[in-house]
């Protein structure tokens, strides 16, 4: 699958800006972004509900930048899946084989078989009103996924789930895409999801690309401060770069880093909190204040102002040492690595 | 809520019943009357039926009237349907609002009135008036009432539905048929029920638009009154209950199956 150069205008609204971007087969691709970012608008220009001004759409080596969705070898599962409320649950699945005229017991063993992919077999005769949430998600997989598409698109598929069928859902939904090899192409605003599903993550912010990489890359070496701040929490920093390897605060402060980064530049320096250690342990070392904390059980989000007025927001796992309270100073480190230099 | 019932809600029932139906519990008993005086009672008969179906007029106007509503109906749901897809699906477009008023206004306007523009159009026009200008006077507001029922149900209708059939592979027509149709049904139905009752029922717009040759069955009626209310006229107004009743009952049960 490749766009390249695709370009989609609503009036003076440009929701799809120049987007180039590979999937290999095989991959479980998640279109990250924030409502509006032209995730959906990208998804939909490769469902072919809507047609590009510019650019080439290639799926399976043919541009079908023009053809209209029911001549796409891609099919999608909908948001609120948009099951047929009249049909069974059998000939909802049947449905895509009827279209394409597959003779009727062919389409019997693929309509059990892609019911027994997403569990639900037993479940022919039901109508859509008669499921639960997640099963009827499953249906609608089950019809997607019987057409044996080169492409199957994911519409925020877990964003009708509850939040304990969700966690569920996820790995059935992984373990499905690995057991089929197919290309699963979401579209997501939720980071969590992103993460723990894709195997890469392409970040959209105004309808552009901002950044393409696995999850690990994306959260480890974001290319920018949007990216930074979309994926986890994140310390931004302004800085001023006043010799090689050393940046100063606006407060005074300095902190070192690895990497180059041209003297008298100004930069954002990302420091992820769970990075920042506790306890004096090389250099980037300073005594700060506690002035709030947010205990979540495992973990507890403290926020601390160090001498120069510089906030951090740093990340504890409990359990290690005695509770602690605003108000109590605390010996922390920043180290070299954990700092990523980010334009300004 | 306390289950069972009160008094009070028995009361409003059968009050509500009484208003709705005795008029036509009386017209039927009175059907059944033996004597020609309609407010004396002289015992049971069933010989007003006969009399009425030999009746040739009287038979011939049911005849008309059931092909004016079946025509009119049907083509009130087909123009009323597309009528209420452009009202509800497509974009906005130079002279909307003028559209729907126009396509809307057989709802509010007085019946009398559209009567006598559909006979005047029907004059300029040269056509000559019998039971296809019926047809297209009863179409006409028809089409208004199947407008309104289909457009409520298309406003909650979800459109993902028609693309999801795409992706499928259904062309956009074949996404028509098989999923967007079978799911307004129902209300596609409704409003063919709506206008073929209305059209059975209308007397004064037919009086417009009709000509010789082509009286319904209301217009029979209403000339027969004026001279005297005979028990033919209960009688076949009992048939045509009992046939109206027959239909809406299988119309609803079709409906509940399909479910």
């Amino acid at each position: 699958m490749e766009l390249a150069g695709v370009t989609k205008r609503y009036g003076r609204v440009t929701a799809v800006d120049r987007v180039d971007l590979q999937i290999p087969k095989g991959e479980f691709f998640a279109l990250l972004g924030p409502s509006g970012s032209g995730k959906t608008t990208l998804l939909r220009l490769l469902a072919g509900f809507e047609l590009p001004d510019e650019g080439r759409v290639v799926i399976a080596g043919r541009d079908v930048a023009q053809v209209p969705p029911y001549h796409r070898p891609v099919n999608m599962v909908f948001q609120a899946y948009a099951l047929f409320p009249h049909l069974s649950v059998a000939r909802n699945v049947a449905f895509g084989l009827e279209m394409e005229r597959v003779g009727k017991s062919e389409i019997q063993a693929r309509v059990a078989e892609a019911l027994a992919q997403v569990e639900l077999s037993g479940f022919e005769d039901r109508k859509p009103d008669q499921l639960s949430g997640g099963q009827r998600q499953r249906v609608a997989i089950a019809r997607a996924i019987v057409k044996r598409p080169e492409l199957l698109l994911l519409d925020e598929p877990l964003a009708a789930l509850d939040r304990r069928l969700r966690e569920k859902t996820r790995a059935e939904l992984r373990a499905l895409q690995q057991r089929l090899g197919l290309t699963f192409v979401m579209v997501t605003h939720d980071q969590d999801e992103a993460l723990a599903l894709a195997t890469r993550i392409a970040v959209l912010d105004r309808g552009r690309i901002v950044q393409v990489g696995t999850p690990a890359e994306l959260y480890e070496r974001p290319a920018s401060r949007f990216v930074a701040e979309f994926l986890g929490d994140c310390n931004l920093l302004e800085a001023a770069i006043v010799e090689p390897g050393v940046a100063a605060l606006p407060g005074g402060a300095r902190l070192h880093f690895a990497g180059d980064a041209a003297p008298g530049s100004r930069v954002t320096l990302a420091i992820r909190p769970e990075k920042i250690a506790i306890g004096a342990d090389g250099r980037n070392t300073a005594v700060g204040t506690i002035e709030a904390v947010e205990y979540l059980g495992d973990i507890s989000h403290l926020q601390v102002r160090l001498p120069d007025g510089t906030a951090l927001e740093v990340t504890r796992v409990n359990g290690a040492g005695p509770p602690l309270v605003a108000g109590d100073r605390l010996m922390l480190t920043i180290p070299l690595e954990a700092i990523t230099v980010l334009p300004a | 809520m306390r289950r069972g019932n009160s008094l009070f809600g028995v009361t409003v029932l059968t009050a509500g019943f009484a208003f709705l139906y005795l008029p036509i519990v009386l017209l039927v008993i009175g059907s059944f009357n033996a004597g020609r005086q309609v407010n004396v009672w002289a015992g049971w008969s069933a010989r007003w039926y006969g009399e009425a179906l030999r009746n040739e007029q009287l038979v011939a106007s049911i005849w008309v009237s059931l092909q004016v509503a079946l025509a009119a109906a049907t083509l009130a749901t087909v123009v009323g349907t597309i009528g209420a897809f452009v009202l509800t699906r497509l974009p906005r477009f130079r002279g909307r609002a003028l559209f729907r008023i126009g396509f809307l206004t057989p709802l509010v306007l007085p019946e009398v009135i559209l009567g006598l523009a559909l006979l005047l159009l029907f004059v300029r026009l040269d056509l000559d008036r019998g039971i296809g200008t019926v047809i297209l006077a009863h179409a006409t507001f028809g089409a208004a009432f199947v407008a309104v029922v289909v457009s409520s149900r298309l406003a909650s209708f979800d459109p993902a539905l028609e693309e999801a059939a795409m992706d499928l592979g259904a062309t956009p027509m074949r996404a028509f048929l098989r999923v967007t149709l079978p799911v307004i049904a129902p209300a596609v139905l409704a409003g063919w029920l709506l206008a073929f009752t209305l059209s059975l029922d209308d007397l004064v717009i037919a009086s417009f638009a009709s000509g010789p040759g082509a009286t319904t069955l209301p217009m029979r009626i209403y000339s027969q009154v004026r001279l005297g209310v005979s028990p033919e006229i209960n009688a076949i107004s009992t048939m045509m209950i009992a046939a109206v009743t027959v239909a809406v009952i299988g119309a609803s049960l079709a409906a509940k199956r399909r479910r």
